[in-house]
């Protein structure tokens, strides 16, 4: 049961809204899922935060209901949300951040690598191809990315 | 319950068979999209299911009625390219002349609809745009309150600005009511996020009859050596193959890639564009009993 907050928005109101990018090729749904994530990660979204209405993404994305149905399912699976029946869906817990000194460290590792990569006349896209090919190894590859939703998880996981 | 099940329909015009042999099953609470090339069959199909046309072959049920009896005229509304409206009536004129139509009305829905698009004028059916006709038909196909609307392109006049407010105000209806809709679409990057069950028709038959869901979780976009794209049909079934030097780009219908093959999940535009390329390819309800 969540409390009064402090800095309570509106009744009803997310702090958040979704939107759409068609170029990814990243379904719809996972989309979503992805932003509330972000959002977490970058204290968009709080414990106790609303998540968008379906009917609210529904009328201004056109979007299917299920789409977001299944978005916010994903969500409740990760344990990050849970549906409030009549009410609407809300942010339960938000996922372990990893920290920033952390998050530091680890980027200025990459940058290091990254470094090493152009010093081998590997260029952007390159990097972005190695980079890709290694998360999707070390995320299971093949199979498991037919399971976007864990897969998302675990490269997520990974990433951090 | 299905909103729509034919079986062995067929719609010939003089020579021609415009529909033939059609089996299709469309379960409740979908919005499904129909998509094929031109002259495949939707508007026939629609036709039929609309009850303005009789079929030359079997039969066809919406909502578990027969097309065109009063039943499924109560719950079934649908507009087509031609906009059904009276064009010598005034806008209010129409309006309240539909409302007398019939029995289901919801006076509300269609008034605020209106008014917040700046149609609910004296001004003649017939002086309003093409785009402005679509959004009246629309409105009174949907003040009906029907369980289930039938769309065939009934989008393709709006601005994008208004055909993305129209699917949203459409897809709330869904969300709402619990409206099933079977719409006919050429625009695929919009099928994505609003259809939950494929259709695609070919040559008056239906190619593909399942969820969205089944159709992407059991197909791959496979990339490998053009070399061995020859063999790889003896190990899944190959939907489509496109050869360019040494690569190959496979849609398959296989959930683990075949050694060799890097694989990526598809699309919805890359699996409708793979079907209509390979009409003899069939996606049919079989797969669905694994929902």
């Amino acid at each position: 049961m969540v409390t009064d907050k402090p800095d309570k928005i509106e009744d009803g109101v997310s702090p958040i809204a979704f939107y759409l990018d068609r170029g990814l090729g990243v379904p719809t749904y996972l989309q979503f899922v992805h932003q509330v994530d972000y959002a977490l990660r970058l204290g968009f979204l709080r414990a106790g935060d609303q998540l968008p209405r379906i009917k609210d993404v529904t009328r201004s994305l056109a979007v299917n209901p299920d789409t977001v149905m299944k978005a916010y399912r994903e969500l409740e699976l990760r344990g990050i949300a849970a549906g409030r029946p009549g009410v609407g869906t809300f942010i339960t817990q938000a996922p372990a951040v990893v920290g920033l000194k952390q998050m530091a460290a680890l980027q200025k590792k990459l940058t290091t690598w990254l470094a090493e990569a152009a010093e081998n006349g590997v260029d952007e896209l390159g990097m972005k191809a190695l980079f890709t090919a290694a998360l999707r190894d070390f995320s299971g590859g093949g199979a498991a990315s037919r399971l976007p939703g864990r897969a998302g998880a675990r490269r997520e996981g990974g990433a951090a | 319950m299905n909103v729509i099940q034919t079986d062995g329909l067929g719609q010939r015009y003089r020579q021609t068979w415009a529909l033939r042999d059609c089996r299709l099953t469309v379960p409740a609470g979908h919005v499904a999209a129909l998509v094929g090339h031109n002259g495949a069959g939707k508007t026939t199909l629609l036709r039929i299911l609309a009850g303005v046309v009789t079929p030359t072959a079997g039969t066809a049920t919406v909502l578990g009625y027969t097309p065109g009896s009063q039943q499924a005229r109560d719950a079934v509304s649908a507009v087509d390219q031609t906009v059904p409206l009276y064009r010598h009536l005034r806008v209010r004129d129409q309006v309240a002349a539909a409302r007398e139509l019939n029995d289901q009305w919801d006076t509300d829905l269609a008034v605020q609809r209106l008014s917040s698009l700046n149609l609910m004028t004296s001004g003649k059916v017939g002086k309003l745009s093409g785009g402005q006709q679509a959004q009246l038909a629309l409105t009174l196909a949907l003040a009906r309150r029907p369980r289930l609307l039938l769309l065939d392109e009934p989008l393709a006049s709006l601005d994008p600005l208004a055909r993305q407010e129209v699917l949203g105000w459409l897809m709330t209806c869904v969300a709402e009511d619990g409206l099933s809709v079977v719409f006919s679409s050429h625009v695929i990057t919009e099928l994505e996020r609003v259809a939950t069950y494929l259709v695609v028709l070919s040559q008056g038959q239906v190619q593909v009859a399942a969820t969205v869901d089944s159709l992407l979780d059991s197909h791959l976009a496979l990339t490998g050596p053009a070399a061995d794209a020859g063999q790889l049909a003896g190990q899944v079934p190959v939907i489509t193959a496109q050869r360019t030097g040494r690569q190959a780009q496979v849609l398959a219908r296989t959930d683990t890639a075949p050694p060799g093959w890097a694989a990526r999940p598809v699309t919805m535009e890359e699996l409708v564009l793979g079907y209509l390329r390979e009409p003899a390819a069939r996606v049919l309800p079989p797969l669905e009993a694994a929902r």
